[in-house]
């Protein structure tokens, strides 16, 4: 009864092997090193390039210790962060800025488990260091933004058809038209129809004006939403490639947030700076003719702005905004012809034309590139403009450093976003405490692991060794299923793992148990621990199905670390039900199953009571089940019993016996239970094949 | 070796009414300090920033304070974190300064008084995150509870279902009304600890719940009280050792596991401690209470069986 079939024993070895094949990885470490991988599509990551870093390294006697071409990108290991740091630098000064050179650890697993897909686990930010940021798009303010280029739209259109209107006016998130008469209105809104088709228009009319109200339809808006997440994130992502991170996730979370990890990252201050930065860049003129000075005083002349200019000297900009930051294709920093720090910028063909006509209209004069965060206004730069650029390539030079001239083309490169964005979540873990996080996450599940298994192995003998080796493939399992998954460890995950072991050890306790409730009822061993695992079963899988279901809803509402510890906790759970019920009993079975005539189990010293309420334990269930009869006049007596014993104590005939000696050894329970088991010993095996045959 | 020796049956069910005034008592100091004291939030509910920051040596949180006084964050609270060189300096959110930049200026200013001050930890969450996740918290208490419900409910009867529930929630009550009483910092792993223990002393009323219907079906003419006594005498010994297996490794991570882990594993200790209370007395009380009958368990088992009942 107690054989497993050998495709079980298979399954159970193959489990062992695909676990410890992927658990390995985790235990060769990492090691520090630099990852190349192109910015820009013309930049190709092959071997000659390969052959280039090889050689550059070389040149600056800088030793790594492999170096290698893997999906896309050349990676470059070094046996400490010191020669990281400087190879890194080297390459990136070498490689130009087509190439993102990124801080990155690679695992020194061997190659051969690399092949096979054999990855260590992914440690979450609070183990790895880093920065997590939510950052949740403005729509309000996009909204705005695009009914203020609706508006310069919709003037136009009118203008260019020659519909009078007295007004147009942002009130309310909508739009205002104030038109003389219905006729000009009706044009007006036919006309708009045609070209607006997001726009949903209402006539109404208000002290002798009859107005037109434009309000951007809901789909619409929901339609805008969805862009300016999507281009934010492309931007976000453009910005992070400059930062230089290996392995950067920027995703879309809800409707309109977006989640930034960077792992390793250790400037958690510049990160915050370019991401946080909400900037849209316009180009406006330099007012130079009116009084600078009058404006300081707080006189400042109509159509125009008192900013200050990078560096804090005040300037007058006009409030006319020739060109915005979305015309600009490209932006590099560079020399110009004297040597000087200079910035390179690329326009769209519609941006070019406008910068021709605009250059052509103002040689000599100042032109101020604006750089326009959250609430303020700064001018980056204001070149004077010498001649007429066309082409659309244009330089910016005078007055900067190369380190001004890089965060400019930065800037400028970057992109504005969509929509304004706000940081509305941020954690940031050092590298020291993430490092001290792996220790007391490791430190915790170890220790914890070693009390358990030295009790369990001292109370319940060798059936705790068992235990406890289930236990152990438990926690090989379930390492190996997170390295496979590639699902991110967390601290509170390395808790989850830690509690795991806590909790899977009650399905082996809870077998232990009711064999020892078996052999103590005076089953025979053999019987004693089929019974003991078929009963254990049931209750295993209730018990664990309801932490499931908690784990379930923490995975479900949990955000970050949390959901770190739900994942763990459920895979956990599943990982121990199959070691506790399927491996162990493989190993029990393995062990005493093929033996014909066991007389004792080595599950510890089994106490058997003195009383107890008779009927039960003393036949098993299966009997009670077959042989309704005498369990039924055996109860008439205990019935009996009752009477004069008021606290139902009643004593069984197996009682008897046993109750002779009231502890009972091991080695001693041996006569007892075999004067029982050989009297019922043919009625047992015929009730116990049905079970038999599964 | 054996812990747990018992002749006979422990009258459990003659003790409901102790069990009933100890448990109403503890519930009630628990809603009542809840109530009155509230709870000790952390930066992942209310929103706010926090910043953990070390010293190379003893840190003097005197000068950190009137550094932060100067930059007119005197509503800051700054106290030692896990060791004298560690720090702990929250921050809470002011709406008119970009609270992206708030630990920059802080960071920029404590290393400007010390320049061996390192950053170990910055987190910031928005009020509007904050008042989310809280949220998310009940509504996940919510759907566990409701899912014990369910599963107890088909898996045993509903009266099982309310009891498991019940007691459990009593164990989570009184959690938080620990926290609440010593205004212990409740964060978002709290919260997780607080349902991970609500799935996990389910487990054990499961057992107990488990014992009682096998022992309705085996000891025909026993009395329910009887019924349930023998269940949970037979099941003590495998509680109390599940129990102190976990609350080992639950010390451990209390031991070694820092800052982070501790009030986590303070949670799951009281859980633990009180779980085996709860579902002892608690879960049991509650079926009888409700009146559970043999027949609601093992009508429900037997029907295959047709001369099953009217021998009884």
């Amino acid at each position: 009864m107690n054989r497993y079939a050998l495709w079980k024993y298979l399954i159970i070895a193959v489990s062992l092997l695909l676990g410890l094949l992927y658990t390995l990885p985790n235990f060769y470490g990492e090691s520090p090193a630099v990852q190349i991988s192109s910015l820009r599509v013309s930049a190709n990551v092959d071997t000659a390039l390969l052959q280039r870093v090889e050689d550059a390294l070389k040149k600056a006697s800088i030793e790594t210790v492999g170096i290698f071409l893997e999906e896309g990108s050349i990676k470059a290991r070094f046996t400490d962060t010191d020669i990281q740091i400087k190879a890194k630098d080297l390459l990136e000064s070498t490689l130009g800025k087509e190439y993102i050179v990124a801080l990155n650890l690679l695992p020194n697993s061997p190659q051969w488990l690399t092949n096979l897909g054999a990855l260590p686990m992914y440690l979450g930010l609070d183990l790895r260091g880093g920065v997590h940021f939510m950052l949740e798009v403005d729509m309000e303010g996009a909204l705005e933004k695009s009914l203020d280029r609706y508006s310069a739209d919709i003037r136009s259109t009118l203008r260019e058809n020659r519909i009078p209107y007295t007004g147009l006016e942002k009130q309310d998130k909508k739009l205002i038209l104030k038109f003389r008469d219905t006729e000009a209105r009706a044009k007006a809104e036919a006309e708009l129809k045609s070209n607006y088709p997001d726009l949903g228009l209402i006539e109404k009319e208000a002290d002798n004006r009859y107005h037109l109200i434009a309000a951007i339809k809901p789909e619409a808006q929901v339609r805008m939403q969805d862009s300016a997440v999507m281009q934010n994130i492309t931007t976000l992502r453009n910005r992070v490639n400059e930062l230089g991170v290996a392995e950067p996730i920027i995703q879309k979370a809800g409707a309109d947030r977006v989640i930034v990890q960077l792992p390793g990252v250790q400037d958690t201050a510049k990160a915050k700076d370019i991401l946080g930065r909400t900037a849209t860049l316009e180009i406006r003129m330099v007012d130079d003719e009116h009084d600078l000075d009058a404006a300081i005083r707080g006189k400042v002349p109509f159509g125009t702005e008192l900013y200050e200019e990078r560096g804090g000297s005040p300037i007058l900009v006009k409030k006319q905004v020739l060109l915005t930051g979305e015309r600009i294709t490209d932006a590099q920093p560079g020399f110009d012809k004297d040597n000087q720090p200079a910035v390179h910028i690329n326009l769209d063909s519609n941006g070019s034309r406008i910068f021709k006509q605009l250059t052509r209209e103002n040689v000599g004069r100042r032109m101020a590139i604006l750089l326009i965060e959250k609430n303020q206004t700064e001018v980056v730069t204001a070149p004077v403009i010498r001649e007429e650029i066309g082409g659309g390539r244009v330089q910016i030079s005078g007055r900067m450093t190369s380190m001004e001239a890089r965060d400019v083309a930065l800037l400028l490169r970057a992109g504005a976003l969509a929509a304004p964005m706000d940081i509305i979540e941020e954690r940031t873990v050092g590298p020291s405490l993430g490092a001290d996080n792996i220790a007391r996450g490791f430190n915790s599940t170890l220790y914890g692991f070693f009390a358990v298994a030295i009790f369990i192995m001292i109370y319940y003998t060798a059936f705790g060794v068992i235990s406890v080796i289930a236990l152990s493939f438990n926690l090989l399992l379930l390492v190996g299923l997170l390295s496979i998954m590639q699902a991110t460890l967390t601290l509170p995950g390395m808790a989850a793992l830690a509690l795991t072991v806590g909790m899977a050890i009650d399905a082996n306790i809870l077998i232990n148990e009711r064999i020892r409730d078996e052999l103590r009822a005076g089953v025979s061993p053999q019987l004693a621990i089929h019974a003991g695992y078929e009963r254990a079963f049931g209750t295993i899988l209730d018990s664990n199905i309801t932490t499931l279901i908690a784990g379930i809803a923490l995975f479900a509402f949990g955000s970050g670390p949390v959901k770190g510890f739900a994942v763990v906790l459920c895979l956990g759970i599943l990982t121990s039900v199959f070691t506790a019920t399927f491996v162990s009993r493989g190993m029990v079975n393995l062990m005493y199953g093929s033996r014909r005539r066991l007389d004792h189990i080595p599950i510890g010293k089994i106490w058997i009571p003195k009383h107890r309420l008779a009927s039960d334990k003393a036949i098993s269930h299966e009997e009670v089940e077959a042989n309704e009869d005498t369990t039924a006049s055996g109860k008439v007596r205990i019935n009996e019993q009752k009477k004069v014993n008021i606290q139902s104590e009643a004593i069984s005939p197996v009682e008897k016996i046993a109750e002779t000696n009231n502890i009972v050894d091991d080695a001693k329970i041996r006569p007892d239970e075999k004067a029982i088991t050989k009297t019922k010993s043919k009625r047992k095996k015929s009730d116990v094949k049905q079970p038999k045959q599964q | 070796m054996e812990f747990f020796r018992f002749n006979r049956d422990i009258p459990f069910m003659s003790w409901r009414r102790q069990g009933a005034v100890i448990s109403l008592i503890t519930f009630i100091l628990s809603v009542f300090f809840i109530a009155t004291k509230g709870l000790n939030l952390g930066v992942d509910f209310t929103g706010g920033t926090v910043l953990e920051v070390s010293y190379s040596q003893t840190a003097d949180l005197g000068k950190i304070r009137s550094i932060l006084v100067d930059l007119e964050m005197s509503d800051a609270s700054v106290q030692n974190f896990g060791s004298s060189r560690e720090v702990l300096i929250r921050l809470p959110i002011k709406p008119e300064v970009s609270t992206a930049q708030l630990s920059e200026i802080v960071l920029n200013a404590l290393k400007q008084a010390d320049s061996s001050v390192e950053m170990r930890r910055v987190e910031f969450v928005g009020p509007q995150v904050g008042a989310e996740l809280l949220e998310n918290g009940a509504l996940a208490l919510l759907f566990v509870s409701l899912g014990i419900v369910a599963y107890l409910a088909v898996r045993f009867e509903w009266k099982f279902g309310i009891a498991g529930i019940i007691a459990n929630l009593h164990d989570v009550v009184i959690i938080v009304g620990c926290f609440a009483f010593f205004q212990w910092e409740f964060s978002l792993t709290v919260l997780a600890a607080v349902l991970a223990i609500l799935g996990y002393s389910v487990n054990e009323s499961v057992v107990i719940f488990d014992r009682i219907r096998e022992n309705f079906r085996k000891h025909r003419r026993a009395s329910i009280t009887q019924v349930i006594d023998n269940a949970i005498t037979q099941t003590m010994s495998r509680t109390i050792i599940t129990h102190g297996s976990t609350q080992m490794v639950v010390i451990a991570m209390l031991l070694f596991g820092g800052e982070v882990l501790y009030y986590f594993s303070l949670a799951l200790t009281i859980g633990i401690l009180f779980g085996i209370y709860s579902s002892i007395m608690v879960g049991s009380s509650i079926i009888m209470l409700l009146g559970v009958k043999r027949e609601d368990l093992v009508k429900l088992e037997k029907k295959p069986l047709e001369n099953d009942g009217a021998v009884v």
